[in-house]
C-alpha cells in the first residue's frame, strides 16, 4: 500500500503539471537570433525555472519576489504584458528587436536583480525571447522598429569632449544626472517611471555599468533611443549624430574606469557645467 | 489586455484533493514528517527561486555554478551587504527526518544455546528499519564586501556533535578579472560533480564511492576527493563560466584540524570547457588530477605517539605518494535529461597498500619506523572506476535520479610473490575490493519559492563488494531504502 502511494505521487503530478494553457499566441511566438529560431512553447520550463519568481506566471512583473524589490534601490521586475522595454536599438515608442531582448537577457541589468543569463544556451535564450514576446499583444499587431543608424565612432579629441560638455548643458542632462554625473541633479529626487514608481537617474561615477550596455555604441544608443517607460527620453530629435559622439566622450569623463577621455579632461582642466549659465546654442 | 490565464502554472483545483489525499496516505502509511531543500539564504538575498541555481536542490545548474564561481555574487553591483536590509542574516539550516531500511548480508553473528554464548558465529543477513534523523547543517555564506566572500558550515551528526565542515574566505575577481580568485580555509575541492551537493541521501548512495575509494586494507585516507580539505585554492573562469580551472594545495589531513599528519601536502588541479550544442543544451568536458603525499611514520616519545595525535603536531614523516585522475562530463539532451560522468584512475604507494598511513582513523599500529621494510611481493594498488548519474528533470520541482558506479582493481597491494603481506599474507584475488553500486530515487518539491526548500525524497541503493565477506572470498551485498522530508530554511 505504501509503495502504491509512493508511486501515485509522481503520477498525479504528471497529470497536473501538463495542464498548461497553450493558447494560440504561445504556439505562434517565435524569435530569430542569427540562425537560431526560438520557440515560446519550448521556454515554459526555463521561464518557470529562472524567471517566474520575479516576472510572475503571467509576465506582469508580479512574481512572488516583486514586493521586496523596492525602487529606487532595486527596480521592479519588467511587466512583459505592456510590451515596453528600456533597452532597444529601435526608436522610442517602438518594439525592440529580438536581438535587443536577447542581449538584455544575456547582459542582465546592473543595480537590479536581473542577472546575466549568459550561462544559458543560445537556444534557451532565444526561446525565452519568444516567450517574453508572447505575453504582450503588441507583437501580434506591430512590427519591431528599425534599428537606428549609428555612424562610425570618431577619434576622441579634447575639442570633442568640450563639445560634448556643451551638449550636456544644452539638453540639460544635469537636471537629473547632476553636473558631475552623480545622479544628484535638481530633478533626481522627483523621478518616476511610467507606472508612477520612483526611479533613480544613472550615477556615472559609482562604477556601475549602464543598464543597456557599457560600450561607447551602447551609450550612444541609450540617449538616441531613450529608455522607454522611464523619464530618460530619446534625444534623437535634439542631438545630431556627431554631437551624440561628443556627448558619449564627455560622459566617459565622469566614469570610474580609466579612459582617454578622463585623461584629456584632466589635461583640459574641464569644469562641470554651470546650471546658471546661459544654455549653449546648437 | 492579456488573455493569459494562471492555469498555465497552477494545478487544476480538481486535482488538489487527490494530491492531498495521496500525500496524507503516504504520511499515514510511512509515518515520518517534514523535509526540505535549497540554500534559501542566497535565494532570499537575491529573490531568486531555488530552481534558478539548482537543477534540483542542492545540485547546481550552470547558472548556480557561475554564481558560486563569482563568490556567491550575481555581479549586479548590489552584492555587498551594504545593499541588504540590515536585518538580513545569511543563515540556512538543513535537516532530514527519514524512515529507512538497511539490509546487510554476511554479517557474523554470535550464537547462543540456553542463553550462553557458544563462541561460534553464524553468517547471516541483518535487516533493520525505523525512523531516524540526518545530521544538521547550518550554512552561512555570502559576501563581506563586494568581491570578498565567505562560507561557514557547522555541521553535526544525528546526535548533534558538531564540527566545521566548511570555513573559508575568498577574494574574488582579483585585479578585476574573473580568472583570479583565491580561497583560503576548509572547503570542498572544485569537483564538477559535487558530493556536497549530491541528490541522494542513503549511507552508500549519499556519497560518490569513486571519491572515497580505498583498496581493501589500504591505509591512505588522504586521497578522498569528496572530503573537504584545509588549504588554499586559486580558481578562475570566463565571464559566462564556459571555461573553468582550479588549482588547490592543501594539507594531507583529510580535512582534520590540529595537524595530526603535519608536513604533507596534496595538490588538486581541475579544468573544464563547456560547449553550446544547440537544442541539446550546454555540454561540458573536464579533467581532474590529484597528486599528493601523506605520512606513514609516526614519531614516538617514551613509546607513545608524539604530538600529532594530541593536536600538537607535526609528528609525522615518511611521506609516500598517491594520485587520482580522471575525466568529467556533463551531457545534456534537451531540457529534461542529462547524464553526469566521472572516471577515475587511482594509485597508492605500496606502503599505503600494506595498511600504513591512517592515524586519523586511529590505526597507528603500523608504523614505518627506521628499518621497517615492505613485505616481499607488496606493490602499489591501483584501480579504475566510472560513475554514471542520469537525471530526468520532469520540472524544476520533480527530478528522477539514477546512478551506477563501478570500481575495478587493476593491481592489488598483495602481489603474486606475497607470503607475509597484509591480511591473509598471500596474494590477493584480482577482484578483491571491486565495488558496484546502483542508486535510484526521486525528489519532489511541492512548492518552489525563494524563501525555503522542502523535498519529498525517495531513494533505494544497492551496493556490492567483491571478496570482502567474513568467509574468505565471498561477496557482500548491502541495500538501503530511504524515505524522508529533506528541508531547509
Amino acid at each position: 500500500m505504501g509503495a502504491t502511494a509512493v508511486l501515485a505521487l509522481p503520477m498525479s503530478l504528471w497529470a497536473q503539471l501538463t495542464q498548461y494553457d497553450l493558447n494560440a499566441r504561445l504556439a505562434a511566438a517565435e524569435s530569430h537570433i542569427g540562425n537560431t529560431t526560438g520557440h515560446a512553447k519550448d521556454a515554459a520550463l526555463p521561464y518557470r525555472r529562472f524567471c517566474v519568481g520575479c516576472h510572475g506566471p503571467l509576465g506582469d512583473g508580479n512574481g512572488e519576489n516583486a514586493p521586496y524589490m523596492q525602487p529606487p534601490m532595486f527596480q521592479q521586475p519588467r511587466d512583459f504584458q505592456l510590451g515596453v522595454f528600456k533597452c532597444r536599438s529601435t526608436p522610442t515608442g517602438t518594439l525592440p528587436t529580438d536581438q535587443d531582448l536577447y542581449d538584455s537577457i544575456t547582459r542582465g541589468f546592473d543595480r537590479s536583480n536581473m542577472p546575466q543569463w549568459n550561462t544559458l544556451s543560445k537556444q534557451e535564450r532565444a526561446d525565452l525571447v519568444a516567450w517574453v514576446k508572447h505575453f504582450s499583444p503588441r507583437w501580434a499587431n506591430e512590427k519591431p522598429g528599425t534599428p537606428i543608424t549609428i555612424p562610425p565612432e570618431p577619434e576622441v579629441t579634447a575639442e570633442r569632449i568640450k563639445a560634448g560638455r556643451d551638449v550636456f548643458a544644452r539638453v540639460q542632462c544635469w537636471k537629473c544626472h547632476g553636473v558631475q554625473g552623480m545622479a544628484n541633479g535638481p530633478s533626481a529626487s522627483t523621478l518616476t517611471d511610467d507606472l508612477g514608481r520612483p526611479i533613480a537617474a544613472f550615477n556615472f561615477t559609482e562604477g556601475s555599468r549602464p543598464k543597456c550596455g557599457d560600450t561607447d555604441r551602447d551609450i550612444y544608443r541609450i540617449f538616441m533611443t531613450g529608455l522607454d517607460g522611464t523619464p530618460m527620453p530619446s534625444f534623437a530629435d535634439n542631438i545630431k549624430p556627431e554631437e551624440a559622439w561628443d556627448l558619449v566622450f564627455y560622459l566617459r569623463t565622469f566614469m570610474h574606469q580609466k579612459s582617454k577621455e578622463k585623461e584629456l579632461a584632466k589635461q583640459l582642466g574641464l569644469k562641470p557645467v554651470d546650471p546658471n549659465a546661459p544654455v549653449p546654442t546648437q | 489586455m492579456s488573455t493569459l490565464t494562471r492555469s498555465r502554472f497552477s494545478r487544476s483545483s480538481s486535482s488538489i484533493p487527490f494530491l492531498t489525499a495521496a500525500l496524507v496516505l503516504v504520511f499515514l502509511v510511512l509515518g515520518v514528517s517534514q523535509p526540505a531543500n535549497a540554500l534559501p539564504a542566497f535565494a532570499r538575498k537575491y529573490g531568486l527561486r531555488c530552481s534558478a541555481c539548482h537543477e534540483s536542490w542542492p545540485m547546481l545548474n550552470y547558472f548556480g555554478q557561475k554564481f558560486k564561481d563569482n563568490g556567491y555574487q550575481l555581479m549586479n553591483d548590489r552584492d555587498a551587504p551594504i545593499w541588504q536590509n540590515p536585518g538580513y542574516w545569511p543563515v540556512t539550516f538543513r535537516i532530514t527526518p527519514i524512515w529507512h531500511r538497511v539490509s546487510t548480508g554476511k554479517v557474523p553473528i554470535d550464537t547462543y544455546v540456553g542463553g550462553v554464548a557458544t563462541g561460534n558465529q553464524t553468517i547471516q543477513r541483518v535487516t533493520s528499519s525505523g525512523f531516524d534523523l540526518s545530521g544538521l547543517d547550518f550554512h552561512t555564506g555570502g559576501t563581506l564586501e563586494k568581491n570578498i566572500s565567505f562560507y561557514v558550515l557547522p555541521s553535526s551528526n544525528s546526535s548533534a556533535q558538531f564540527h566545521f565542515e566548511t570555513v573559508m574566505g575568498r577574494l574574488d575577481n582579483l585585479f578585476g578579472s574573473p580568472w583570479l580568485n583565491v580561497k583560503f580555509g576548509k572547503f570542498e575541492l572544485d569537483n564538477l560533480l559535487s558530493e556536497k551537493r549530491i541528490l541522494t541521501l542513503t549511507a552508500n548512495g549519499g556519497v560518490y564511492q569513486l571519491y572515497h575509494f580505498r583498496p581493501v586494507g589500504d591505509g591512505n585516507i588522504f586521497g578522498q576527493m569528496g572530503d573537504n580539505q584545509l588549504g588554499v585554492e586559486v580558481m578562475g573562469h570566463s565571464t559566462n563560466d564556459r571555461t573553468r580551472y582550479a588549482v588547490a594545495v592543501y594539507s594531507s589531513e583529510d580535512g582534520t584540524v590540529g595537524l595530526p599528519d603535519g608536513n604533507a601536502y596534496t595538490a588538486y588541479i581541475t579544468g573544464s570547457q563547456a560547449f553550446d550544442a544547440g537544442k541539446l543544451g550546454v555540454q561540458r568536458l573536464g579533467f581532474y588530477a590529484m597528486v599528493g603525499e601523506a605520512p606513514t611514520t609516526w614519531l614516538t616519545s617514551g613509546g607513545a605517539l608524539f604530538g600529532g595525535a594530541n593536536g600538537t603536531g607535526p609528528a609525522a614523516i615518511g611521506n609516500k605518494s598517491f594520485s587520482r585522475e580522471g575525466f568529467v562530463g556533463q551531457f545534456y539532451f534537451g531540457p529534461h535529461f542529462d547524464l553526469q560522468v566521472v572516471t577515475q584512475h587511482g594509485q597508492d604507494d605500496a606502503w599505503f597498500g600494506q595498511g600504513y598511513g591512517d592515524l586519523i582513523g586511529g590505526n597507528a599500529s603500523l608504523n614505518n619506523t627506521t628499518g621497517t621494510t615492505l613485505p616481499a611481493g607488496a606493490q602499489s594498488p591501483s584501480w579504475n572506476g566510472i560513475l554514471l548519474e542520469p537525471h530526468y528533470v520532469f520540472s524544476p520541482q520533480l527530478i528522477f535520479i539514477g546512478r551506477y558506479e563501478t570500481i575495478r582493481m587493476s593491481q592489488q597491494a598483495n602481489g603474486a610473490a606475497c607470503t607475509a603481506c597484509l591480511g591473509t599474507g598471500g596474494p590477493s584475488a584480482s577482484n578483491l575490493g571491486n565495488l558496484s553500486t546502483y542508486t535510484i530515487g526521486y525528489r519532489y518539491n511541492p512548492f518552489m519559492t525563494s524563501r525555503a526548500g522542502f523535498a519529498w525524497h525517495n531513494e533505494y541503493n544497492w551496493l556490492h563488494s567483491d571478496g570482502t565477506g567474513p568467509v574468505a572470498g565471498t561477496n557482500i551485498n548491502t541495500s538501503e531504502l530511504l524515505i524522508g522530508f529533506d528541508f531547509d530554511f
